[in-house]
């Protein structure tokens, strides 16, 4: 019998399914993008009893979308999946999120011809990428904001054409996606600055008096 | 041995950590610090901190478990720092946290920071006279508390009203010339200095403050002092005599943190005195805490340095204490709260919306 997945993402919402080879067992999403860590254990726990396991037991692998997303919540699903593969001993995967958008969109007849996936990277910016008609990546992904991005049709989250990812089918897809490593796919340096030369504490001496003619 | 066999995650700063103990006796304490990430900020960066969590937390977790010798079936509960902390940090370790309670189906417990520091004495002096009175001291933390029981009665006295006491020190230290952290360097520094050189503040120790702030601290006047009294020098050509600006500095520090501390001990009515935190290992503070509390015959107790700073180990046995005490699991909704009061040891249950589609 096929190997079952659970598939994880925290790029955007909170997403959580099941897959065993092709086939979606279960899929719950939790539409919030501010509380990641409260929501995905919870949502795990919840579709692992809808597609009918006993806890995770019965689970052969994980598949975690490692982004583009925001950081925060983004790291949530990733630290989960990696924890969750070590405890339980087994293999792991991470894909690429807007990859799994990609092929939610083709299967979905939303796109003919090269397209680009797009999600909120806020900041009036968008992550995205650039993808066949196949719905093979071609580009990215990038950080930029949205007027930069070439004149494809868009699908995804902040497009017109919106669609959001169902982790039921990362899981079912993700073995034949490419493979992205563990490592989040921040596209942003953090915001830290190196401190230049410190203000004085010392009162500024006065100026003397302008005289006026 | 007894007690419950815990393993604790703790990510609230800079420092990664999977503690685990059995009850009291320590088992394993693995930390990965970030700190060498934020030299050259001259602080620690919470995007850089958070990113460095990610890439230790199965690291730690492979290590501290094959020191403990233990297996993950084995433990009882995950414990794990809930607050106060910085957000995309805990986040991390709140995370792992859960996963790693649903992975081996046991009960998780979100517990405050602040007081696994008071808790991870038991690892090392054993059961902690209550009520006593703790000292906290650290780059995050300036606190003094009062423990009546460390898994429910414990109440804030005093805190810094503005930079904590180890912050102080980091910039005092890069006023200096010196290298970050700055704690162990102005440590090292003042050893060849006169605390008596220069009479720098004390704050809050004014008649007006201490009747509003008796157990407060505040170190922003004594930093802004001191790099005025250094600009000052330099301005007018004169060498700063380094030695004697951090002995003085760290002088002011100490004699501050120390006469509240045994203020709090006699308010409370308490005969022991627990400093935990990383500057509990500052040699200065340790003397003149050691000589005052001895001279009012008050018991001091001090977790090994390796204890004092941020690890998963004060987190765990924290949770053994409340294992024992027979408290109720947090629950897998909990959130991380940055500015988690120290009265609150764990996060209780909560219930979070949420929709199941498909
Ligand atoms: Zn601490």
């Amino acid at each position: 019998m096929s190997p079952v997945v659970l598939g994880i993402d925290t790029s955007a919402t909170v997403c959580a399914g099941l897959a065993r080879g092709g086939e979606v067992l279960a899929s719950g999403v939790v539409d919030d993008t501010r509380a990641h860590a409260e929501q995905l254990m919870p949502l795990v726990r919840r579709v692992a009893a809808q597609a009918g396991l006993d806890g995770l037991a019965g689970v052969d692998a994980i598949a975690v979308g490692v982004g583009p997303g925001p950081f925060t919540g983004l790291r949530v699903g990733v630290v989960a999946a990696s924890v969750l593969a070590e405890a339980l001993g087994l293999p792991i995967r991470g894909v690429c999120s807007l990859d799994v958008l990609a092929h939610q969109g083709v299967a979905a007849g939303l796109v003919s011809g090269e397209f680009v996936v797009a999600s909120d990277a806020r900041r009036k910016e968008w992550y995205w990428a650039r993808y066949g008609a196949d719905g093979r990546r071609l580009d990215g992904p990038f950080v930029t904001a949205p007027d930069e991005l070439p004149d494809l049709p868009r699908v995804g989250p902040v497009t017109s054409t919106p669609l959001d990812l169902d982790a039921g089918v990362l899981a079912s897809i993700a073995a034949g996606l490419p493979e992205a490593g563990l490592e989040p796919l921040y596209l942003r340096r953090p915001d830290a600055e190196v401190p230049t030369a410190r203000k004085s504490t010392l009162v500024p001496p006065r100026l003397a008096p302008r005289r006026i003619r | 041995m007894s007690g419950p066999l815990i393993l604790g995650i703790e990510s609230s700063c800079d420092e990664t950590g999977v503690g685990i103990v059995r009850g009291h006796e320590l088992l394993a304490n693995e930390v990965a610090s970030s700190v060498e990430e934020h030299v050259r900020f001259g602080g620690v960066v919470p995007e850089v901190a958070s990113r460095a969590h990610l890439h230790a937390m199965v690291p730690a977790l492979r290590r501290a478990l094959a020191t403990a010798d233990v297996d993950l079936t084995e433990i009882d509960a995950i414990a794990v720092t809930a607050g106060p902390g910085l957000m995309g940090a805990l986040v991390v370790g709140l995370s792992a946290a859960k996963a790693l309670a649903v992975a081996v189906n046991k009960p998780l417990y979100g517990l405050n920071h602040l007081v696994g520091h008071v808790a991870v004495d038991l690892l090392d002096h054993g059961d902690l006279p209550q009520p006593c009175a703790a000292l906290l001291v650290s780059g995050g933390h300036t606190s003094l508390l009062a423990v009546n029981d460390i898994t429910g009665d414990i109440r804030e006295l005093g805190a810094t009203i503005d930079d904590a006491a180890g912050e102080a020190y980091d910039k005092v230290a890069r006023l200096l010339g010196l290298a970050y952290p700055g704690g162990p360097v102005i440590d090292r520094a003042a050893a060849a200095g006169d605390p008596a050189a220069i009479a720098f503040p004390r704050g809050l120790t004014a008649g007006k403050d201490l009747a509003k702030h008796r157990f407060d601290y505040s170190f922003s006047g004594l930093k802004t002092a001191v790099s005025r009294w250094v600009e000052t020098r330099r301005r007018d050509g004169e060498d700063v005599p380094v030695a004697d600006v951090a002995a003085s500095f760290q002088e002011a520090v100490c004699d501050v943190l120390t006469a509240k501390a045994v203020d709090a001990c006699e308010y409370l009515g308490v005969d022991t005195l627990l400093l935990g935190g990383g500057v509990a290992a500052n040699s200065r503070l340790r003397a003149l805490l050691e000589e005052r509390t001895a001279a009012r015959g008050i018991t001091l107790r001090r977790p090994r340095p390796a204890l004092c700073t941020d690890n998963g180990a004060m987190i765990a046995v924290l949770g053994a204490e409340v294992v024992t005490a027979g408290l109720a699991p947090s629950g897998l909704d909990i959130g991380a709260n940055p500015g988690l009061d120290v009265s609150v040891v764990r996060v209780g249950p909560a219930s979070a919306p949420g929709r199941l589609a498909g």
